[in-house]
């Protein structure tokens, strides 16, 4: 109806095993695609049947076009965890992957001069590849504070400086780029960079990654969206479970539906220690 | 040949027999872009306190096998706000509304009853006193014939509309509480709520929700659903809303043969906001398959001989 959702059983164009935990698979779901923006998620039912019964959300990652530049279908970044990333991560090409899409509220663009900050922590690289393609071709200048355990889990590199992105990388054991957590140069160059010029924080990634950030951009008095993740069980409103406590403005919090009200919230808005 | 799914409910009437679930459908408004809300028998609210509640914080849901145990705490607008901010867009999308009604006492029942059945809209009251996930309302009543006679027959009192009391399974005899509902003067009866249940990660040894123990829901616990609703349909005569675990169309028809005289799906809505017409088609297809020309006429007649209900009875 109105509101574009639609639910595609999507064939598997490909899974690209990035490491023994991360893949990249490729959905045919031109419907989705067509109408996905930066941030927006899909929930996937990985396999028929009750084991696992509920779908999974996932922030829709790369979107392939057609030669004619025509959405063809998106892929996912997922981390072999549980049941469902287990399912994604033996998915074979021809396999079909239920995809209801496209949910939840997508980034709030900037224009230049404005420049875009994305911060990310593991899977939490997916809605970067796009927020990034589209700042870009309206040229916004781009950073990406990108961060993860080890060198071998830094992934897609080469797309985001193609885009013409720059790149500051972190892992936690000192394999590539600066040893440590993201968050560390995202606030030094924050400090380095002139009040004047005008810097919107994006981030995705782990809790403790966001809120840092959330600090970070606080102490140096930028704008924030975060884009969170909470265990979710319908994506469209019906459950109540994904709930994030944002205050209420009377000193105290609301809790919102992080599948309608987000999965992109103000950062500033969230009570983080709750 | 034509099979008529529509179904009545005391003075009710749905024009089929397919139902939203409380806590499961939002207020409804939040798939009025998915779904014709019109096309369901009817919808369930989220519950309704007099006061905006908050609920209990994350997580507030852990899956298990063919299942989810939930507490969400009854996070909700409250009776007012719902009957000035959502009732209007449910009328207009011509949804068939039936409100889910809480309270931490018997007047609290009452007055929000009141409120919603002066409200334009509401078709009738579904009374929660079944909910296992907070400790100062609902299931104190649900547990006790007493207190489940007394919430019955205070909102009988306040109210023309139907009135539905949705009972706990997480009681020894569910349909003795069925009969205490029956005579109290509700018009049907829900059941079941969700079964009490407790998840632990072993490796932090921590529940897996934040209420430490919460509601299971989804196909494992239907066959006890089913049990519970052939029960309850021995006892009583007034009508009943069965559910628990339905995931398809065959799933309907088992509750509607095992006594259900309709159902309602929660769960298996998260899983596919699609569902509602693929159900009712479904029952159609089967009606129509055994020449069934009512959705009554294909109520309670599970197939047990004169022996099985003399075991059964004893």
């Amino acid at each position: 109806m109105a509101s574009g959702i639609v639910d595609i059983a999507a064939a598997v164009i490909t899974n690209q095993r990035l490491s023994e935990d991360y893949n990249v698979v490729a959905l045919a779901a031109p419907k989705i695609a067509a109408r996905v923006a930066p941030g927006q998620f899909v929930m996937i039912k990985a396999g028929a049947g009750c084991d696992p019964l509920l779908r999974r959300p996932f922030s829709v990652f790369e979107l392939l076009r057609s030669r004619q530049g025509d959405a063809t279908g998106l892929s996912i970044l997922s981390k072999r965890i549980g049941p469902s990333t287990r399912a994604l991560f033996e998915a074979a090409p021809g396999d079909t992957i239920a995809c209801l899409g496209p949910l939840g509220r997508p980034f709030t663009l900037v224009e230049p001069p404005a420049e875009a900050w994305m911060v990310a922590g593991g899977v939490g690289l997916a809605p970067f590849a796009t927020l990034a393609e589209l700042l870009r071709a309206r040229g916004v200048a781009c950073t990406l504070f990108y961060g993860a355990r080890r060198a071998a889990e830094l992934f897609y590199l080469d797309l985001f400086r193609r885009l013409g992105v720059e790149l500051v990388l972190t892992t936690e054991d000192g394999t590539a780029g600066e040893r440590g957590r993201v968050v560390a140069p995202l606030d030094r160059a924050l400090s380095q960079r002139s009040s004047s010029a005008r810097v919107m924080v994006y981030a995705c990634g782990p809790e403790g990654m966001l809120s840092a950030t959330a600090r970070v951009a606080a102490k140096h008095d930028r704008p924030c969206q975060v884009s969170v993740e909470r265990i979710m069980g319908c994506g469209l409103g019906g459950c109540y479970s994904c709930v994030v406590p944002m205050r209420n403005g009377h000193g105290g919090f609301h809790h919102v539906r992080s599948c309608i009200s987000g999965p992109v919230l103000a950062a500033d808005q969230i009570v983080w220690d709750s | 040949m034509n099979v008529d799914l529509s179904v009545e409910i005391g003075s009710l009437g749905l024009k089929n027999p397919i139902i939203a679930a409380s806590g499961c459908f939002g207020y409804g408004v939040e798939y009025a872009d998915v779904v014709d809300l019109s096309s369901l028998g009817a919808i369930v609210t989220k519950g309704l306190f007099l006061a905006e509640r908050e609920g209990h914080p994350a997580p507030r849901i852990v899956e298990t096998p063919a299942g989810m145990v939930n507490a969400i705490g009854l996070q909700g607008i409250g009776a007012r706000r719902f009957a000035d901010e959502k009732l209007p867009e449910l009328r207009a999308r011509g949804a068939t509304v039936i409100v889910n009604v809480c309270g931490t006492t018997i007047d609290e029942y009452a007055e929000v009853s009141r409120i919603l059945s002066d409200a334009d809209g509401v078709a009738a009251i579904e009374l929660n006193i079944s909910c296992p996930n907070i400790k100062e309302g609902g299931i104190q009543f649900g547990c006790s014939l007493a207190g489940t006679y007394d919430v019955v027959s205070a909102v009988r009192k306040v109210t023309d509309l139907p009135v539905i009391p949705k009972l706990t399974p997480n009681v020894t005899d569910v349909a003795s509480f069925a009969r205490a509902a029956e005579e109290a003067g509700a018009d049907a009866v829900s059941l079941v709520n969700t079964f009490l249940a407790m998840v632990i990660d072993v490796e932090s040894r921590r529940p897996k929700i934040s209420n430490v123990m919460g509601g299971l829901s989804g196909p494992a616990i239907r066959p006890i659903a089913v049990r519970m609703i052939y029960e309850c349909r021995q006892l009583i005569k007034i009508p009943i809303l069965g559910m628990g675990g339905i995931a398809d169309a065959r799933d309907v028809v088992e509750f509607i043969i095992a006594g259900a005289n309709a159902v309602q799906v929660g769960t298996a809505n998260f899983v596919d906001p699609f569902i509602w017409s693929k159900l009712a088609a479904g029952l159609g297809d089967y009606m129509a398959r055994h020449s069934v020309a009512r959705v009554g006429d294909l109520v309670g007649t599970v197939r047990t001989t004169a022996a099985d209900k003399e075991w059964i009875g004893s």
